[in-house]
């Protein structure tokens, strides 16, 4: 089935299944930091910081610190979890392991090579935030069923990383250099992208400064869901900024590998 | 449409930047035949291969698969050939199975099918009991014996081999040259690189051997033998003057390299030897039967190529 044009068709999932076989051999080394994770982070925020900061104000209602994290904890691991994927893991199978090179002496064209991983990144974001969402609701953190909008959120922002993940892999030289990615935009949207404190009582500058950043988006997104407004300002915002993002840079990380996989 | 031909190429070119990797070669293949590319390191061999199936576009020239265009027909034509790369590139996380088994998925097998054409094809080259180790454990013999399981997947009428015996034990090499001898009976066509010329000779029904992106011979292996080389290699290590002398002054050819000759003997002076064993050498000399290696080595020079 064609998809876009003769170089797109549904044949890209072969190398989605490829990757999730090869996935399923280490599922329980995989499994441990989303379920790891949180428990660590509610650990410590949650015991340690409790006396430091005993509530939070987000849109004119308290909550407490952990319930004010537990939302960005899931959005960062659906970014950190794509992130990942396209970059690292893309590059050893496409630099050490040649599986790309192998790939295409079949009939499968590049893009859907590329398309294949970006859409297993997507997987790995969802999947992520489904054993977060589990451990989470272990802390009664998330609310049901509101919660499960958080899935269509992870396919949603795993797919914007992925695919500016895949981009980097299409333009960075070698293994060592994605700490420069790593360091100067996951670094500090983790950080600064609404994750850790609320953005409501920021000035306006670093308002707009966080506006522009994916993760922040994708913070919004998982926190009006699990306030239990799905359908808010902020939600469509979030929707419509990572919709767009990902239109640029799919085509971006299709664009950047071809010209680094064909000569 | 069927002219018998498997592989048509014509004056097909590749341009990197400032350099011309290959240069205008045209050639052909013709059904269950048996083709070799010969050329030493950087002759244009890897990426002429790279273009017949559709993965490097060309910078010019026409080329067809199948009677098929490549540039439009891809992807009908690389369901039906099969590519062993140079490289190791199996996947080393999954067993020999799933590597064949998720191989077939990128062509749209059916699973099931696929589980009984890889188990035939591991027999075939002799790793059945292997089934469920994985790459990294193999030797480099089995791996590249794997790669072209993995290749015959899709029952290729067409397979490609970019120096299938690089690097393997002669046990091994020799495995591989009798499975290609069984596939070629099964009337499958085969295109393979080499720089190992006793291979060249023992498998290829025609060749052509290619130095700086363009064809510099063509033909049966015997045939270029006669042609370039003739019919018997005198050597002589070291070299009188006075042979030297002799041998240009009687118009043989020859080459001098160090202090080694290489006196090429034409089936008409048959006495040569003698005269030349009993006048100018003092037991250094040595007569042999005229090999590929000397049509290989005269064509492309005896400079290093790196």
């Amino acid at each position: 089935m064609k998809l876009l044009g003769n170089n797109i068709t549904t044949r890209f999932w072969s190398i989605w299944v490829r990757n999730w076989i090869v996935y399923l051999r280490t599922w329980k080394i995989n499994f441990l930091p989303p379920i790891l994770e949180p428990i660590l982070y509610i650990a410590a925020f949650g015991v340690g910081f409790r006396l430091l900061v005993p509530a939070v104000q987000f849109h004119g209602k308290d909550m407490s610190y952990v319930q004010f994290i537990a939302p960005a904890l899931i959005a960062v691991s659906i970014m950190n979890s794509s992130f990942f994927e396209t970059t690292y893991s893309s590059f050893v199978r496409m630099y050490y392991q040649k599986t790309f090179d192998a790939i295409m002496a079949a009939p499968v064209s590049v893009q859907e090579v590329i398309t294949g991983e970006i859409v297993w990144g997507t997987a790995r974001s969802v999947m992520t935030a489904a054993v977060m969402l589990v451990v989470l609701s272990f802390f009664g953190l998330v609310p049901w069923p509101e919660a499960f909008w958080l899935l269509p959120a992870a396919v949603l922002g795993g797919f914007a990383f992925s695919a500016i993940g895949m981009m980097f892999t299409g333009l960075i030289p070698n293994i060592e250099l994605f700490n420069l990615p790593v360091f100067l935009f996951i670094t500090p949207m983790f950080l600064f992208g609404g994750t850790f404190f609320p953005m409501d009582g920021m000035p306006s500058w670093a308002k707009i400064v966080a506006g522009t950043m994916p993760l922040t988006h994708i913070v919004n997104l998982c926190r009006e869901i699990c306030c239990g407004s799905v359908i808010s300002r902020d939600a469509v915002v979030a929707v419509s900024y990572l919709a767009v993002f990902s239109a640029v840079f799919y085509p971006l990380a299709l664009f950047t590998m071809r010209k680094r996989l064909i000569k | 449409m069927d002219n018998g031909f498997i592989i048509e190429t014509e004056n097909l070119r590749k341009v990197y930047g400032e350099t011309t990797a290959v240069d205008g070669i045209s050639f052909q293949v013709r059904r269950g035949e048996l083709f070799g590319i010969l050329g030493p390191n950087g002759a244009g061999k890897t990426t002429t291969i790279r273009m017949l199936y559709g993965f490097s576009p060309m910078t010019a020239g026409m080329l067809k698969v199948f009677g098929k265009d490549i540039t439009t027909d891809w992807r009908a034509i690389r369901a039906r050939m099969g590519i062993c790369h140079q490289d190791n590139n199996l996947d080393p996380d999954l067993t020999l199975m799933e590597n064949l088994l998720v191989f077939s998925r990128y062509f749209g097998l059916p699973q099931k099918a696929a589980a009984g054409r890889a188990e035939k094809l591991l027999k075939f080259i002799g790793l059945e009991t292997r089934t469920d180790s994985k790459p990294p454990s193999l030797s480099g013999g089995m791996m590249r014996r794997l790669i072209l399981a993995r290749a015959l997947i899709n029952e290729p009428e067409l397979i490609i081999l970019d120096e299938p015996t690089t690097g393997l034990d002669p046990q091994s090499r020799h495995l591989v040259w009798e499975r290609l001898g069984e596939l070629k009976k099964q009337g499958i066509t085969i295109l393979l690189t080499t720089h190992y010329m006793e291979e060249a000779a023992r498998l290829c029904d025609r060749l052509i051997i290619i130095d700086n992106g363009k064809i510099i011979a063509e033909g049966k292996p015997s045939e270029l033998v006669k042609k370039h080389v003739g019919h018997e290699v005198i050597e002589s290590s070291p070299a009188s003057s006075e042979l030297i002398e002799f041998v240009k002054q009687r118009g043989f050819e020859h080459e001098v390299f160090g202090d080694h000759i290489l006196i090429y003997r034409r089936e008409e002076d048959e006495p040569l030897f003698q005269e030349i064993s009993h006048k100018y050498c003092q037991g250094n000399c040595t007569l042999r039967t005229a090999t590929l290696e000397d049509v290989f080595l005269r064509l492309t020079g005896r400079q290093l190529r790196e």
